[in-house]
């Protein structure tokens, strides 16, 4: 669906139904230089079981309009206008990687708008390799293979996407270079690399929170991913063997299976 | 200790590596070095729930072997891999992997635009058999770049080619062909059969879908059909209102728009859940496994098969009973200069030539050779020719096999990977009978 926010265009997701006011809304944010599409193995399920399901393109990116918002914090900000734009009062955030950010922050400065906040591959704080921020900034094609490698596991090097037939590596490398690299994942990188509330945001989250981590994931390490949740209060943790950064596709199943639970008994779907 | 800072490399895995291991995970399947055979039509779903979720594409995963097998998926993904796309569909041969993304593409009053210069059963799929779905072809010469961007229509949805030409070895300018595409809104496929992924890497040129009959070098060794189309990935389908059935909500899903949902992957997930769905041109998980056996020593393969045709050319060239050679290696050749430029790996293992005395010694030749094989194939690790004036193009009339750029002189060779001596040693065999056409059919 397209609508509006702060005069630009706005596309999600609605995972295939249309958008309905009656039910819960669950709000997905991507990672730097991607798209509402890596959430595709999240958002149906959710979507075609009593929920709204919005897996957002931040401005700039996938197909909304606008230019990339330059902070976490503007970022947490849009994604509350979000839920104003359409129309309900409250929502629960899912995010990956800076999305995780994103969604800390966003829970932290709204607290009475979000009931549950889900963590996929965070952290308090990504700080960004110099040169691949500067690869990223300078428009590098580069900055997105180095990203695509780092960002899969090395069982998800060899593929085995749960989706017959999809190559997650190009699939993810498409995606990221759908737009012009130093407008998306150059401003995201530069983002994530200057935001620094993280840990203190933490400590104002109330509502029930998830964090599912990785083992293999090197972007934002199992410890990183603990000492962001250990700060908040009743954070629920739960690890994923063999599998690194991208677990939502790695490792689909795994995780809509404890997203399902972890959401359904926080934020109960509308009833049929 | 020198303090010269490193430079960044991605670490992801080279062709060679992807030919031997990609979409595969071992630890997922009990540990099993080699592909599980999936010999099972259906797949046991944990609830009613889960079972619905697989139906309306809510999580990946298997339901039915028509539309996917673990097995095949394995293919489908290391093929995606070799040709940096973005998702593959196998299906049961190159033809149906051909008619399947046709169909992903177009409706009923849609036109393409189509190289001439194909394989005899694609040329008739697209002069005769498509036009009774009401969808239109205008056959352009491959080397007419211009004539591609003239023939164009309001209702054109695509151009389709093979990269090299079928028999005749003509080469399409597929950078400049893909711009004419895009420029037009419109994607470019490209059968790739050919090259494999070793020698080219159309994505890379701006093709948008790939094919293959992976029947032929891919697998390698004249074993197994199978075929399939690839994405790259990079096509905007949502850039007009040329392609509805991608991009408006789809009744067959509740309202799904493939673009919207799958994007990068948008066009091979549609030509699963419709294209498999309906028409059904599954590949078998035994011929998938085959085909994977092959392509674990593609690079291999390729190398000695470019060689041996090389040496082939060279040894034709120079032979009194031969009256021209087709080949992009040869200096001559009108596409030598665009060969080098996209296949940098090597100029493939398809030699054309004519051979003096025309049709009678054509005949004589194929029927006298004994270590070639003639017979209806391409791509055999064995040495393979035929006359395909009386062959592969035989059902084509006077005037189409002159468009398709045959003459009766001409025989197609697939160089094998034997011993290049045995097979030049049995081409003097067939030389020896071509010269004297009439004694030896009479024998």
């Amino acid at each position: 669906m397209k609508f509006k926010v702060n005069n630009n265009e706005v596309f999600a997701s609605t995972g295939g139904r249309p958008f309905d006011k009656k039910k819960p809304l669950i709000i997905f944010v991507h990672g730097s230089g991607l798209t509402h599409m890596t959430w595709v193995l999240q958002t149906r399920y959710f979507a075609f079981h009593g929920y709204n399901a919005l897996a957002i393109d931040l401005p700039g990116h996938g197909l909304s309009s606008g230019e990339s918002l330059k902070s976490i914090e503007e970022m947490a900000d849009w994604v509350n206008d979000v839920i104003d734009a359409v129309g309900h009062k409250e929502a629960s955030l899912v995010g990956h990687s800076q999305g995780c950010l994103v969604t800390v922050e966003c829970t932290s400065r709204y607290p009475n708008k979000i009931k549950t906040l889900s963590l996929m591959g965070g952290a308090g704080a990504i700080p960004m390799n110099p040169e691949l921020l500067s690869l990223a900034e300078n428009n590098d094609p580069k900055a997105v293979d180095l990203m695509m490698d780092w960002a899969h596991g090395p069982a998800g090097h060899f593929g085995g996407h749960p989706v017959p037939g999809l190559y997650h590596i190009n699939t993810g490398t498409m995606l990221a270079k759908s737009r012009t690299i130093q407008n998306t994942l150059g401003v995201d990188f530069r983002a994530c690399d200057n935001y620094k509330n993280g840990f203190e945001a933490a400590k104002n989250i109330k509502c029930p929170t998830l964090s599912i981590l990785a083992t293999d994931d090197k972007m934002c390490p199992v410890k990183e991913g603990k000492k962001l949740a250990s700060l908040i209060d009743g954070s629920q943790v739960d690890i994923i063997d063999n599998c690194g950064h991208m677990m939502l596709l790695e490792e689909a199943d795994r995780v809509l299976t404890v997203l399902k639970k972890f959401i359904t008994t926080n934020y109960p779907p509308l009833s049929s | 200790m020198s303090d010269k800072k490193k430079e960044l490399k991605p670490n992801t895995y080279k062709f060679d590596t992807l030919s031997l291991h990609a979409g595969y995970q071992p630890h997922k399947n009990a540990g099993s070095r080699q592909v599980p055979i999936y010999q099972t039509t259906s797949y046991l779903f944990d609830d009613v729930d889960h079972a619905a979720a697989l139906f309306n594409l809510e999580r990946g995963g298997h339901i039915y072997s028509r539309i996917s097998n673990p097995t095949v998926g394995v293919l489908e993904e290391r093929v995606a891999s070799l040709e940096g796309g973005t998702a593959a569909l196998a299906t049961s041969s190159g033809m149906s992997a051909i008619f399947l993304t046709v169909m992903t593409l177009c409706e009923a009053g849609d036109h393409l635009v189509v190289s001439s210069q194909l394989y005899g059963g694609t040329v008739n799929l697209f002069r005769l058999t498509l036009p009774k779905f009401g969808i239109k072809c205008t056959f352009v010469k491959p080397r007419d770049t211009e004539g591609f961007k003239k023939a164009i229509q309001k209702n054109t949805k695509g151009i389709f080619g093979e990269l090299v030409g079928n028999p005749g070895n003509e080469i399409m300018n597929m950078p400049e062909i893909a711009k004419i595409a895009h420029d037009a809104g419109i994607p470019l496929m490209v059968d790739a059969t050919y090259q494999t992924p070793y020698l080219c890497k159309p994505f890379e040129h701006g093709a948008d879908i790939v094919i293959h009959s992976l029947t032929k070098w891919m697998a390698g060794h004249g074993s197994s059909m199978a075929g399939i189309l690839v994405e790259g990935g990079k096509f905007d389908w949502m850039q007009n209102d040329k392609f509805p059935t991608m991009t408006k909500p789809y009744e067959g899903y509740h309202g799904l728009s493939f673009a919207e949902e799958f994007g990068p992957t948008a066009f091979t997930m549609k030509a699963r859940a419709e294209g498999m769905r309906d028409f059904g041109p599954c590949l078998s998980p035994q011929n998938a496994w085959n085909v994977l056996q092959g392509i674990e020593t593609l690079s291999v393969r390729m190398k000695k098969h470019c060689s041996n045709a090389e040496e082939m050319v060279k040894y034709l060239s120079n032979h009194e009973s031969v009256a021209w050679v087709s080949h992009p290696s040869v200096p001559d050749h009108p596409d030598h200069e665009l060969a080098k430029k996209l296949l940098p790996n090597g100029r493939g293992s398809m030699i054309a030539f004519g051979i003096k005395g025309g049709k009678d010694a054509g005949v004589a030749f194929i029927n006298n050779v004994k270590l070639a094989s003639h017979l209806a194939n391409v791509g055999d690790t064995r040495t393979l020719v035929i006359h395909p004036a009386s062959g592969t193009h035989s059902q084509m009339d006077e005037a189409t096999l002159k468009f398709a750029g045959l003459s009766h002189d001409m025989i197609r060779l697939s160089v094998g990977i034997e011993d290049i001596d045995d097979i030049k040693n049995d081409f003097e065999i067939g030389f020896r009978a071509a010269r004297k056409p009439r004694l030896v059919s009479n024998q």
